[in-house]
């Protein structure tokens, strides 16, 4: 073996907004990913000190447990409400929500539309993996036609069972809306992009320009009953004809944002 | 400083922000909304925050948010909006976060109507959320006292980092009288350790009400109840009127509490020797002076705005020991003072017994009045 003196470079670390743990979260689950993501642009905008986070409850409600983060723990679709709290008190703080499509888009609507409305200065992640992963799978405001859940076990009919709701849609319609935008976890050039869109959503509110939102279309392969890699071809072959990635909301001001 | 012509409302409002209220979050409904409107143009005039949120819900959990970053902040509503905002009072409590709650009652169950009540006593005193946990309680019977008990009640709820009510009825809420207002204190510049703020580098801090360890829940549960014997031994408040020599005795918070005050004075111009026990907190309950005076007294008579919530509160203390009777009016009808001194005359006439349940005794009168 020959020995050099050339130091070691480091080219991929754990970042500092993210505590050394092992998550809870499912093998192939894309929660970790999404995580990971946040910690990274947190500290590359040097505000992982400066942060508070609002955890949901879903599966990420253990969320806090893997920043490196001040961080609450909301009531069930409530955390936009709380992160307003806390963003009015602390308007120089950055303040995020990390919010499933269970918690976000059905029971936490209300708040949700709120926060949007009224242009809070707050930046959300919204979790869409199609289903309400923490209680087994259960059919979600998120659940596509004809979609098989524990709580839809026939398949999603949207005679019976109405329509899946796209969230980033709905929210770009209204006017305190400044960034809103879909994203997917289920491949590394899609992650790319997420993360770009991430970075972009929290530069947002350090700008103090309005309400902005990611979604990401995440794997939810325990629930689904497919393999990592098979849920990562769902996302691609059912979930992006029905939920299709792209920039719904970019008000001017945030157009031309430089970053 | 003068005292001024004020509404019970406006008055809660402008002395919650003068004790240094840092933020509002509420929705509009009545009998409380002059609350809110004060504030939306108060809070913003000084550089605080005012939110009007898009419901109930979101008003509690935005103080919730708040609460946690430890500065002193509140919402009011009314009693269906209170309804709403269980969920989040049992989430402020298992946090372990201070937050003023103001109610001002109105006729229940239900949209009922907008018409003073006091039909909110179980649902604020004995919970209304889940699980265990308590609400400190305050209820003043005029403008005066609810100013200062405003004031009370942010220093209480930092004290023992709980959340503290403040009961009001619609009459208190909305009747002008006058009252001197305190002067506006500094806002406080201490922050809890507990408090999030960023970790600035230096260890998190986590607020959460989650603990799925149920021997690790039974802990906190404890330090809850601990925390509430404490209370119960600290912070019992009440008032007294003629009860040194009382042989009756009403028991009467908030309005119905003033109520009996003008029976019980109209009673003693007649030669009856009876007095007033008034409690301020609910909850605490004052038990211990309620105890001394069952020695005392020949009978009680409980009165309240409700269908007797307070009364069985009463009769725990009495435990059957003297005749305990009972009158109310409900769904926002206010009772008159010569209705009070009509059951103080039948208490002394008698015949009084400790047998059956004074609710049922009184039903059946009621039900002879207004069918």
């Amino acid at each position: 073996m020959v020995m050099t003196d050339v130091p070691a470079k480091i080219v991929y670390e754990r970042p500092e907004a993210l505590d050394p743990r092992v998550t809870h979260y499912c093998p192939g689950c894309t929660h970790g990913v999404a995580h990971r993501l946040i910690a990274e642009v947190l500290d590359e905008m040097g505000e992982t000190g400066n942060t508070i986070g609002v955890a949901s409850v879903g599966c990420s409600v253990f969320a806090y447990n893997y920043f490196n983060i001040d961080f609450v723990e909301a009531a069930h679709g409530r955390a936009p409400a709380m992160a307003t709290g806390i963003k009015r008190v602390y308007p120089d703080r950055t303040v995020f929500t990390y919010q499933g499509d269970g918690d976000l888009a059905s029971i936490g609507m209300g708040e949700i539309v709120g926060a949007a409305s009224r242009g809070e200065k707050i930046t959300v992640i919204f979790i869409n993996n199609a289903n309400y992963g923490m209680t087994g799978g259960q059919m979600a405001p998120t659940t596509l036609p004809g979609q098989k859940t524990t709580s839809s076990p026939t398949g999603r009919d949207t005679d019976r069972q109405g329509f899946p709701i796209q969230t980033a849609e709905l929210l770009s319609t209204l006017e305190g809306s400044a960034y809103i935008v879909r994203r997917s976890l289920h491949s590394s050039r899609e992650i790319r992009r997420a993360k770009k869109a991430i970075r972009t959503a929290f530069e947002v509110q350090k700008h103090g320009l309005g309400f902005a939102l990611v979604e990401l279309l995440s794997t939810c392969p325990t629930n689904w009953g497919l393999t990592a890699a098979g849920a990562r071809d769902w996302i691609e072959e059912r979930m992006l004809p029905f939920y299709p990635l792209g920039d719904y909301k970019v008000s001017s001001a945030v157009a031309e944002l430089k970053i | 400083m003068a005292k001024e012509l004020i509404k019970g409302n406006t008055a809660v409002a402008e002395a919650a922000l003068r004790a240094g209220l840092e933020a509002y979050f509420g929705y509009p409904i009545t009998p409380q909304t002059e609350l809110l409107e004060h504030l939306s143009a108060r809070m913003p005039e000084i550089g605080r925050p005012f939110v009007q949120a898009e419901s109930e819900l979101g008003a509690i959990n935005m103080v919730y948010g708040a609460a946690c970053t430890g500065k002193r902040v509140m919402t009011s509503s009314s009693s269906p909006g209170v309804s709403l905002m269980m969920e989040g009072l049992s989430y402020i409590a298992g946090t372990e976060v201070p937050a003023v709650l103001v109610d001002v009652v109105r006729g229940g169950p239900g949209l009922g109507n907008i018409a003073p009540a006091q039909g909110d006593y179980n649902q604020i005193v004995h919970g209304g959320g889940h699980g265990d946990y308590h609400l400190l309680v305050l209820a003043p019977a005029s403008v005066q006292e609810a100013v200062d008990l405003t004031a009370l009640a942010f220093d209480l709820a930092e004290k023992y980092r709980h959340i503290v009510a403040i009961l009001l009825d619609g009459s208190i809420g909305q009747m002008m009288e006058p009252a001197e207002l305190p002067p506006m204190q500094p806002l406080k510049t201490d922050i809890p350790d507990w408090a999030v703020r960023g970790t600035d580098g230096g260890e998190k801090r986590v607020l959460t009400s989650i603990n799925l360890d149920p021997p690790a829940q039974e802990v906190m549960n404890l330090r809850l109840m601990k925390r509430w014997q404490e209370i119960e031994k600290n912070e019992v408040r009440y008032k007294g009127y003629y009860i040194d020599d009382a042989e009756y005795v009403v028991v009467g918070f908030g309005t119905a509490g003033r109520i009996s005050l003008s029976a019980v004075r109209a009673a003693r111009e007649l030669g009856i020797k009876v007095g007033l026990l008034r409690p301020i907190t609910l909850a605490p309950f004052p038990k211990d002076v309620l105890d001394e005076l069952t020695k005392k007294a020949k009978a009680f008579l409980v009165v309240e705005m409700n269908s007797g919530q307070m009364l069985e509160d009463v009769r725990l203390v009495v435990r059957g020991r003297k005749p305990v009777e009972f009158f109310g009016r409900m769904g926002g009808v206010v009772p008159y003072p010569d209705e009070v001194l009509t059951e103080i005359k039948r208490l002394v006439d008698g015949p009084l017994t400790t047998e059956g349940h004074p609710r049922d005794r009184w039903l059946t009168r009621l039900s002879e009045t207004i069918g």
